[in-house]
């Protein structure tokens, strides 16, 4: 088991993507991949894994504003495990 | 790191744990985050940036936009700020009455390339040289997006469109218009820049060039002028994830972002250019 | 009552003032130039603002601004410049603005471009033709209190004459006639607010994705419809008994009242219509004048242009002949000898001695 940081964390709303994947390189941690899954639009979207920053970059590049960016009062520790 | 699988967060609502919030989905501005512009668009990009810009300067209720004509045209029953459709190219002369008539509202244009530097070349050019106190925000990807994709008058050498399929082309088509360097010379320009919105760290930095431009004209130093490089995937036949990297590549190459005039400091295209190149090599 | 001696640019630009309008935009063209650089003196003085713009598009593009906030704006240019605005008179028509358009022509000639429009779509504008330098102060007045009742462009249509000709003139300011408060205009208040407004030529509204275009030009087109039953505007003179009823509009009618007067006094039976508002046209009016006429006579500086519109107001009811012509100076002005009076009689003598019957 290995504990992961975030400091902050994002609200996605993957109803509205476009599947655009700008926020997927945009993201300095690299913690945003684009799911398997497909919304009602026929798109992918992204999704957040443990290491989040808080910096806002995916909120930044979003053309369809899908993104809320929060920072933790305390970083918060994931447990991650194989 | 790679033995181990990250686990997908919850992400459709605020989180449990004590948290601050540092953006919202949307500008104050913003009706509904709900428009029809293509996937990996970069006009939506650019427009929050202005309407932040124009809410943190605290002129949401003194602020008149003059809107051209192209694909943010329909995007803007979005926006909560009061506007004036113009015609295509039209918005300056536009913007020049309504500031004439209304000194102390923030007049801004919102013009695409078609728009201002093909079809309304000559009135941005006599508005920043009689020095009108309005503020011209271009959002330039190269193309007609609104039509589905064709040349104009900023299309780089060699960037295939609709109406230039094997690229374009000096001979046939002749060279692109760096509306910047026409502008900025002008004894009436306070200010202009050419941003972009291709990452992050080209958001914050346009985000700053369209305050100084607002700012040049709440303090009455006469025409300030923005370009703001946008992504058009559609029109440029790429991926959508490949945008940014077209952009900057292909028009930021010959399109440089940086201050073209600011107070004293007036530089050209050309030189942001070598300034770019030397920024690579060093 | 002070009357002044005034050219008619310096009338119009004073009168236009007079009733509160606060911008113009002009580039400078024959005979439109004095308009010009009457509103660039008289302007500034009274609070408001001229531009000498780039050319006529911007013209009539800053006008366009300055109207969007809700000041009385006007611009103004001869035929060849009123082309070049088309697209924005067409478009400023749809997004409800009252704009005043001084068209000082080159003669008659324009009549078409004036009354059809040469912008795209359905759209109407009025058309005020004074026929001397005192009805133009009335009617420049009368222009900008119909533009904001309607919220629709008003054209006053002069000429060379009309522009440079002097006369003893009083300008008053309006009478003040209540006018609907200009609750669309944009002053920029309304941000973040959630009632901003756009103002705009296809009908979009805020909050609302796309349009309705059939809706948006039918509603437009019954304002139009309204405004042709109710603004048309003439001047009769001696047509109770005329065998021939002359029409003619603007400076050349003042040559053809002269005439008829003329006639008159000789025993001729002969009268003028005097198309006030060439639109809406005067129809009713002049079908009623030429009840009893034998023939009408349209008497216009140009190829034959209202001539049309005499024919699809009578409807055959009376046969129509056209004694005018194109006229014009050596610099094509307008000023030509059509002018004279000699001419117009020898024209309407013409058409009092033909051998038209009434069918």
């Amino acid at each position: 088991m290995i504990s992961v940081e975030s400091r902050g964390t994002v609200t996605i709303e993957s109803a509205r993507c476009k599947g655009c994947e700008l926020c997927i390189p945009a993201c300095p941690p690299g913690v945003l991949s684009m799911s398997l899954q497909r919304n009602e639009l026929g798109y992918a979207y992204p999704e957040l894994v443990p290491g989040c920053t808080g910096c806002g970059a995916c909120l930044l590049v979003c053309p369809d504003f899908c993104f809320e960016v929060y920072q933790y009062e305390t970083p918060v520790m994931h447990e991650v495990g194989s | 790191m790679s033995d181990v699988r990250l686990p997908v967060l919850p992400t459709d609502a605020p989180p449990q744990e004590p948290a601050r919030l540092l953006g919202r989905f949307k500008p104050k501005l913003l009706l509904h985050e709900d428009h029809d512009l293509c996937p990996g668009c970069g006009e939506p990009v650019a427009i929050r940036l202005l309407l932040d810009v124009v809410e943190e300067l605290g002129c949401a209720q003194s602020s008149i936009g003059v809107v051209g004509i192209g694909c943010y045209t329909a995007f803007t029953s979005a926006m909560d700020v009061d506007l004036v459709q113009a015609l295509h190219g039209r918005a300056p002369s536009v913007a020049t009455g309504a500031k004439r008539m209304r000194p102390d509202t923030l007049i801004f244009t919102l013009q695409g390339d078609g728009d201002m530097v093909n079809e309304g070349l000559q009135e941005v050019i006599h508005t920043a040289a009689r020095g009108e106190n309005v503020t011209c925000v271009l959002i330039n990807n190269g193309v007609f997006g609104e039509t589905g994709g064709h040349m104009t008058s900023t299309t780089v050498l060699g960037q295939r469109t609709k109406n230039s399929l094997e690229g374009r082309d000096a001979a046939y088509h002749g060279h692109p218009i760096l509306i910047g360097d026409l502008l900025a010379p002008l004894g009436g320009t306070a200010y202009a820049a050419r941003g972009s919105v291709h990452d992050a760290a080209a958001v914050v930095k346009t985000k700053n060039m369209l305050r100084r431009a607002f700012e040049a004209q709440l303090e009455g130093r006469g025409f300030s002028f923005v370009e703001i490089l946008t992504m058009c995937p559609t029109g440029w036949f790429v991926p959508t994830a490949e945008g940014p990297d077209y952009l900057n590549r292909v028009l930021g190459a010959v399109h440089a972002t940086g201050e073209l005039k600011n107070g004293e400091r007036l530089v050209t295209t050309a030189e942001l250019v070598s300034e770019q190149e030397s920024g690579r090599e060093g | 009552m002070t009357r002044q001696l005034l050219e008619g640019s310096a009338a119009m630009a004073e009168a236009a003032i007079a009733a509160g309008c606060r911008f113009f935009a002009g580039y400078p063209m024959t005979p439109f130039t004095e308009v010009l650089e009457s509103f660039a003196e008289k302007l500034p003085t009274a609070g408001g603002v001229c531009i000498n713009a780039e050319s006529e598009l911007e013209a009539v593009g800053m006008a366009w601004g300055a109207l969007a906030t809700g000041a009385r704006a006007a611009t103004g240019s001869t035929g060849q410049g009123l082309s070049l605005m088309q697209e924005s008179l067409s478009e400023i028509t749809r997004a409800e603005l009252p704009l005043v358009v001084f068209h000082m022509a080159r003669g008659q000639g324009d009549y078409y471009q004036a009354t059809r429009g040469g912008g795209h779509g359905d759209y109407r504008q009025i058309v005020l033709a004074p026929t001397d330098v005192q009805e133009a102060v009335a009617l420049t007045q009368l222009a900008f209190e119909l533009a904001d009742r309607w919220r629709n462009p008003v054209h006053i249509y002069g000429d060379f004459l009309l522009a440079h000709t002097a006369e003893a003139v009083s300008i008053e300011p309006p009478s003040g006639a209540a006018l609907p408060a200009k609750d669309w205009a944009v002053d920029g208040t309304l941000g973040g607010t959630g009632r901003s407004r756009n103002i705009n030529p296809i009908g979009m509204q805020k909050g609302v994705k796309g349009i309705e275009p059939e809706r948006f030009w039918r509603r437009l087109q019954a304002k139009h419809d309204a405004m042709a039953e109710s603004e048309a505007r003439v001047e009769l003179e001696a047509v109770e008994d005329a065998e021939v009823v002359v029409v003619a509009f603007g400076s050349l009618a003042r040559t053809a009242r002269y005439v008829i007067r003329e006639l008159r006094r000789e025993g001729q039976r002969v009268g003028l219509v005097r198309p006030v508002t060439l639109w809406p046209f005067p129809s009713q009016a002049l079908a009623q004048a030429a009840a009893g006429a034998r023939c009408v006579a349209v008497l216009e500086q140009n190829a034959g242009q209202m001539i049309d519109d005499v024919r699809l107001a009578l409807l055959g009811a009376a046969p129509v002949v056209g004694i005018g012509d194109i006229s014009s100076d050596d610099a094509g002005f307008g000023v030509g000898p059509i002018f004279d009076p000699d001419d117009v009689r020898r024209r309407v003598v013409g058409a009092l001695s033909t051998s038209e019957v009434r069918v």
